[in-house]
């Protein structure tokens, strides 16, 4: 039932065309970017005030131009490539986390659909879908996609020649490879109630008001998706990887310049994904119909962003041994545990 | 104190109060219990409402702890010593200095100079008065000594220079006669103390 929903949903859209697919990419390029840009300056901004501090004041007003500062610092340092580095591997590592973060944004639903006014020339009439790719496995696609992103830490770690690189590397490989398992099984069973992969099916299962959303129904899967959540994007209760006072900067010790930044750029762009997945999945996700209806999963995405800025404010960080103790003996079982029971409810 | 306990260096040792924090898990099952009562006490949320509260107070209750200092500056203390001031009589604008050279004599670094003249009313003035920064230990005995409150110790603490030798000179450091109305009275270092009435001996004027 679900399925024709959605099939009504697209039908009624108008044809989605190859270039309405690329302007929507370019969007989602350009903006993300300067979003993951603006989401470092807002977390400079939220630790600081958490800690009765000012932060970034000077460049700008309230030192809003400072992204502007570090983009040109970034841009205009030398790359430094080590001597003994497998310099290749070392190059694409972090092509690679932007990668594939940016490619999981193509099948996330962000952003409003609308239709070029006919005025302007040569693009005039073309309409640009919210979801670049409406794949029917969205959310299969969206994760796998953000499971690749952990080769940009492994590779980056392992090419490196750094014994503080290594570390992380291997940090990486256990933290990742934990995580997976309980993100894939968290949102097995939102999966198994909507009946389907695609984000546009969830976000019509959730479509009657805050009474039919998903966490009500899943409070245990949401909040184990989200404690996997902040593990999959390397924050701060689990951000083994790089934590200074460990391992001096992990993965990202040799770096410099631009690719030192764009491990960053596909940070916070997965922590913007993993902010919509949990909007869209659990708290009831847009309604397509009015712009209101965008303003609210904004505002959602919004609240998970500074949720994770909260939490690193307050929480330590937990080490290695505790953090695949509480992923494969305390969440993976719940997880299954349930799965189990939604299953049986779905029977009776 | 008898030699033993002199001889033990491990202070404190004996007093040092071991914090309740219960009794280890001893089987499975109560390592299981321990981990379902912690995860259900709420800790994690009292720790982000800490942070939020400081965040609220921080950003609309005036609690911000930054000083953007080259714009905003913390008060000092009047007994700071900073960079010397010269001060002018409040009623006639006239030099407080009486060029007695109790400052000069006292200078345990040697870096205060002067020279001094009558001048046309056989008042006694400063020619010459200078303070080599460069070697000025800030000790404050050249306010103290002072019989006028004439040196005293400004709060100017800026002092970062290119060379080692700053000399300063009797007109720099003096206030100057269009700001004689913002002179503040120097409480610090040497000044009178505010129960100075009640110490002083009236003089008898019977004789």
């Amino acid at each position: 039932m679900e399925t024709t929903l959605a099939q009504h949903i697209v039908t009624d859209l108008p044809q989605v065309t190859w270039i309405g697919v690329l302007i929507k990419a370019i969007l989602i390029l350009a903006i993300i970017s300067a979003l993951a840009g603006f989401g470092t300056f807002i977390e400079r901004k939220v630790l600081a005030f958490m800690q009765r501090r000012l932060g970034p004041m000077h460049v700008g007003p309230y030192g809003l131009l400072q992204i502007a500062a570090d983009g040109i610092k970034l841009f205009t340092k030398e790359d430094i490539i080590p001597q003994n580095a497998n310099k290749l591997i070392f190059m694409i590592a972090p092509v690679i986390t932007a990668a594939t973060a940016f490619i999981a944004l193509a099948a996330v639903p962000v952003f409003p659909d609308f239709t070029i006014p006919s005025w302007i020339p040569l693009l005039g009439d073309t309409f640009v879908p919210s979801i670049a790719s409406d794949l029917n496995i969205g959310i299969l696609f969206v994760l796998g996609m953000m499971a690749a992103g952990l080769y940009g830490p492994l590779l980056a770690g392992m090419s490196q020649a750094n014994k503080w690189g290594i570390i992380g590397a291997a940090r990486t490989a256990i933290q990742f490879l934990s995580y997976e398992v309980v993100t894939g099984l968290s949102i097995l069973a939102p999966i198994m109630l909507v009946g389907s992969l695609s984000f546009v099916d969830f976000n019509a299962y959730q479509a009657e008001g805050i009474g039919s959303w998903m966490i009500w129904q899943q409070p245990v899967a949401f909040v184990l998706f989200l404690i996997a959540g902040f593990a999959e994007t390397n924050r701060t209760p689990f951000d083994l990887l790089e934590h200074e006072a460990e391992v001096v900067s992990g993965y990202a010790t040799e770096y410099s310049g631009m690719r030192w930044g764009m491990f960053f750029i596909g940070e916070y762009a997965n922590m913007i994904t993993i902010s919509v997945i949990a909007a869209i999945v659990f708290l009831g996700g847009y309604d397509a119909a009015s712009s209101i209806g965008w303003l609210t999963i904004m505002l959602k995405i919004a609240f998970f962003f500074f949720l994770m800025l909260w939490v690193r404010a307050a929480w330590p960080h937990v080490r290695p041994d505790q953090l695949m103790w509480l992923c494969w003996k305390v969440l993976m079982p719940l997880a299954v545990v349930n799965i189990l029971i939604t299953a049986l409810v779905m029977m009776a | 104190m008898s030699l033993e306990q002199f001889k033990n260096r491990n202070i404190g040792t004996q007093n040092y109060v071991a914090l309740d924090v219960g009794k280890p898990p001893k089987s499975g099952l109560c390592q299981f219990k321990q981990v379902v009562k912690r995860t259900f006490k709420g800790e994690l949320f009292v720790g982000l409402w800490v942070t939020m509260k400081a965040m609220l107070k921080a950003l609309f209750g005036g609690d911000m702890h930054t000083i953007q200092y080259p714009f905003e500056k913390l008060p000092i203390s009047p007994r700071y010593r900073a960079i010397h001031d010269m001060l002018r009589l409040l009623e006639s604008g006239n030099y407080r200095c009486i060029g007695c050279g109790l400052c000069e004599k006292i200078c345990i670094s040697n870096c205060i100079s002067m020279d001094t003249r009558y001048d046309e009313n056989q008042r006694k003035e400063v020619s010459e008065y200078t303070i080599n920064f460069g070697r000025c230990i800030f000790c404050g005995y050249c306010a103290e000594v002072c019989p006028e409150l004439a040196i005293v110790h400004g709060p100017r603490y800026e002092n970062a220079s290119e060379q080692r030798a700053g000399y300063s000179l009797f007109e720099d450091m003096l206030t100057p006669i269009d700001k004689l109305n913002l002179q503040q009275e120097y409480d610090g270092f040497g000044a009178v103390s505010p129960n100075a009435d009640e110490n002083i001996k009236k003089t008898p004027l019977a004789y």
